[in-house]
């Protein structure tokens, strides 16, 4: 946008005074983007601020719940060995322009080969820029699953997978899949300014990117070209305020419209007051307390049932969550499709636990917890969580240390096969496929990784890699089902609960939907008055 | 004089090596490592680690990464964010305005404040103004940045809407920021009304950030004062019959500025100390909060250079209180 435009605009919406406000939604965000071209970052923060207003994906998650949509491309078909998957393009699709670029054609199939090839192939210029380092494509093992992409015709883009996998289609929507402009890539490089991908973002979504003040204001225009539904505010403002409390204040005195996480200890007052609405969703998440289940007495089944048992969840959510969570008996969140609802928890029973061990032969045991020395979603205070547990297991007799570790010496050393004791720890879902939990936490392939239990169970192992191959999500979903019966019988982790996200807005605010993949997505959002 | 100036800069050298050398270690000591903090729950395969490891330069031995570093910082380079991407020195100088706007502002909040309170205190010395004055300086010296913030939001933003919450103008402007202070890009801008609204925004955290060097430079002012009051030549002073506004407005005061201004020098440490807390609450967006960020991501390049760059500031500072003792009192600038 030339210097002349923002002036203008500046002018209009002084001029304009409070009505430019009913126009603008101000959201109050909790911290500072890392960048604007999603797929460097993994931070939450940055992709509330860049994949959600500025870009589209192929495939996208409809707002509000974990399936998912064509976007970018109308419709895609997967080959009979699973193995190739072709996406038919969307035509007339517009991608912004800003004050270095103007785009001369229509979104095609170079954009989304460019797009991935960037990330994977060390010969694409823009490989190294902004010191590219790639962490969702290398997390979700793009580099392994893709073996090339391949231009049918300028609207048709065929995939070619080294295995069938399922869940490439919820891979595609992900944030690290946002589609971005060949031409204004192209343009900056040969500019000397490939770093204006990253600063200075195009996309085709439904606002364009206008500035951003570091660490204070990031701006968007409502993109009046967009191919799908219009945004319903001009403008979109994000303003940056790190601290809950204060926005909170400024949702009441009217400097923002929406703010995201408030304080736990706020929501009630929230509730209370007329003036602000609060929304609540559980978040797609799961905090858990992982045995190692290659090590004795914790290799027998019965031993780990009887000590999820002595575990009091509800004094958990009460104490640590302050409300702002729910107890887990699933290793995925219930916003999550295959959740197994039928499934009954190992309920509160320090009498029973204690017969249950005693049953098993185990007396005088001493174990110890881990507890993580930094703040998540899933678990707000993992050494307060480890004392509640500490005080119910002395109640059945089980003597239990609490160690802590920096926060990368923590989750290098809990991956050991030897570890001495107990893990807390959790996850936070990526696409919304239970894949994504099941296998990465629980499968064999994940032992000494980021299966935390070191548990490989045959039976689970054999149903969730063929549910990852199945095509369609009610085959898979029966089998993810089943996989959570068995894990429950097997009891790997003490699963402890899943947080509640909370979104606080003024009453003029309408259309706001929580979305389970926890993005603060402001597209079909606007404001009465 | 010149002599004076050239031996106070020579002391700059080793002071600067110290302070390179501690920033490149300081944050290397604290345990944890850029590479797993960014890979959290997620974990990251060994190639991989070797891989980043290698992009980021610290495969390394530790002392070929200080010459780098060292080199880098003589030329002007402090490298490259490990999260943005962005030269640590852009980063730098985008925020440090604000930072500095807001010093500024609290630094005339406590100066103009403190220095008369001080003397009008030591002038009443015993009275109940300077008992009522002094308690009230221990409280705001002692008061919790975090929570006095939180308090003033609630009363004067929540309750009686005088000032905004937060931030450093109301949104609705929009306008280049070629300075980065708000207060001159604002008046330049021309749209009526910015300058009111930022100079709205600076009232709460000014007081803030400033309410700590107000006290400490109210009580400063006041025990030089006495002491000074005490000597021989004002006895004389009042003795010739001169009038108590000359007695302490010249002769008194200018002999007491000495320790302020060691004082008002050393608090701009405190400043930048409470500029973390300040920013962090107002959403201001400087360079305090940006540090802290960084050392929880374990950004090395952002906490070494930012650290120098503070270190730098202070120690020009102090090099200009040095300068100014010369100027007051002519017998230090001969020694």
């Amino acid at each position: 946008m030339s210097f002349n435009k923002i002036m203008a605009t500046g002018l209009l919406l002084s001029t304009l005074g409070v009505s430019a406000h009913a126009q603008s939604l101000v959201y109050c965000s909790e911290g500072s983007p890392e960048g604007f071209d999603p797929a460097l970052y993994t931070a939450g923060t940055t992709f509330d601020a860049s994949s959600h207003p500025i870009y589209n994906r192929l495939a996208e998650f409809k707002v509000g719940t974990t399936e998912t949509v064509p976007a970018l491309a109308e419709s895609w078909e997967v080959s009979e060995d699973g193995k190739t998957v072709t996406f038919k393009l969307r035509k007339g699709v517009k991608f912004h322009s800003n004050a270095q670029f103007t785009p001369t054609r229509d979104f095609n199939a170079d954009d989304v080969i460019f797009s991935f090839d960037r990330q994977g192939n060390a010969e694409n210029p823009y490989n190294q820029v902004s010191g590219g380092t790639w962490e969702y494509f290398g997390g979700m093992s793009m580099p392994d699953l893709i073996e090339s992409i391949e231009k049918v015709d300028d609207y048709t883009v065929a995939f070619k997978l080294t295995r069938p996998e399922a869940p490439i289609i919820a891979n595609m929507a992900m944030d690290f899949a946002s589609i971005v402009s060949k031409e204004y890539a192209d343009a900056m490089l040969e500019a000397g300014t490939p770093e204006m991908l990253n600063q200075a973002p195009i996309g085709t979504g439904p606002f364009a990117f206008q500035a951003y003040q570091k660490d204070a204001v990031i701006r968007y225009l409502r993109n009046d070209d967009y191919w799908g539904d219009k945004a319903k505010v001009e403008s979109l403002i994000f303003a940056i305020t790190p601290d809950a409390s204060v926005r909170f204040q400024k949702v009441q005195a009217g400097e923002c419209h929406v703010m995201a996480y408030p304080n736990p200890a706020d929501v009630q007052s929230m509730k209370d007051d007329n003036d602000i609405v609060v929304m609540e969703q559980e978040g797609l998440n799961v905090g858990y307390l992982a045995y190692n289940t290659q090590v004795a007495p914790f290799d027998n089944p019965k031993v780990r049932k009887a000590l999820n048992m002595a575990i009091d969840k509800q004094a958990i959510i009460d104490v640590v969550f302050q409300g702002s969570g729910q107890i887990a008996k699933n290793p995925i969140p219930p916003t999550m499709w295959s959740y197994n609802d039928a499934i009954e928890d190992d309920n509160y029973d320090p009498e029973a636990a204690k017969a249950a061990l005693e049953a098993e032969g185990v007396s005088d045991l001493s174990m110890k917890i881990w507890a993580m020395p930094v703040q998540r979603p899933y678990n707000p205070n993992a050494r307060r969580m480890a004392e509640l547990m500490q005080e119910d297991f002395s109640k059945v007799g089980v003597n239990v240390e609490i160690v802590s570790y920096e926060w990368g010496e923590y989750l290098e050393r809990s991956k050991a096969k030897d570890r001495d004791g107990a893990v807390l720890l959790g996850w936070t879902g990526d696409n919304g496929d239970p894949d994504n939990f099941l296998a990465v936490l629980l499968g064999c392939d994940g032992v000494e990784k980021s299966n935390r239990a070191q548990w490989c169970n045959e039976e689970f192992d054999a149903i969730i890699q063929k549910a990852k191959v199945l095509p369609t999500q009610a085959e898979r979903a029966k089998l993810y089902e089943e996989a959570q019966v068995i894990f429950k019988d097997q009891a790997p982790w003490a699963t402890i609960a899943h947080s509640v996200v909370y979104m606080t807005m003024r009453p003029e605010v309408e259309g706001y939907v929580v979305h389970p993949l926890g993005g603060h997505i402001f597209n079909q959002v606007g404001l009465s008055q | 004089m010149l002599n004076y100036a050239l031996s106070r800069l020579l002391t700059f050298i080793p002071t600067f090596i110290g302070v390179t050398l501690i920033s490149f270690s300081f944050i290397r000591a604290l345990p944890g490592d850029p590479i797993q903090v960014m890979a959290g729950e997620r974990g990251i395969s060994d190639e991989r680690y070797a891989e980043l490891a290698k992009q980021f330069g610290y495969d390394r031995p530790i002392y070929v990464q200080f010459w780098d570093y060292l080199t880098g910082v003589l030329q002007g380079d402090l490298g490259n964010s490990f999260v943005t991407k962005r030269p640590v020195w852009d980063e730098f100088f985008a925020l440090f305005p604000a930072t500095l706007e807001l010093s500024i502002c609290a630094m005339i909040f406590a100066v103009a404040l403190g220095l008369p309170a001080g003397v009008i205190a030591a002038v009443n010395r015993g009275k109940f103004f300077d008992r009522a004055l002094m308690s009230t300086a221990l409280v705001g010296y002692s008061m919790p940045i975090f929570w006095w913030a939180l308090l003033l939001i609630i009363v004067f933003s929540g309750n009686l809407q005088w000032t905004p919450v937060s931030g450093r103008i109301d949104l609705l402007y929009y306008f280049p920021d070629p300075t980065g202070f708000m207060i001159i890009d604002s008046l330049a801008s021309g749209q009526k009304g910015a300058f009111t609204s930022a100079m709205r925004h600076l009232i709460l955290p000014t007081i803030v950030l400033g309410t700590i060097p107000l006290a400490v430079i109210a009580r400063q002012t006041r025990s030089a004062m006495l002491e000074v009051l005490g000597e021989d030549y004002i006895r004389t002073a009042r003795a010739k019959g001169m009038s108590p506004g000359r007695i302490n407005g010249i002769h008194a005061l200018r002999n007491a500025l000495i320790p302020v201004i060691t004082v008002i020098g050393l608090s701009v440490g405190t400043l930048l100390a409470g500029a973390i807390l300040t920013e962090t609450i107002f959403s201001w967006p400087g360079i305090g909060k940006w540090m802290v960020d960084s050392i929880f991501r374990r950004d090395y390049p952002v906490v070494q250079g930012g650290l120098l760059l503070i270190a730098v500031m202070v120690m020009i500072v102090n090099l200009t209180v040095d300068m100014l003792y010369g100027v007051i009192n002519p017998k230090i600038r001969k020694r």
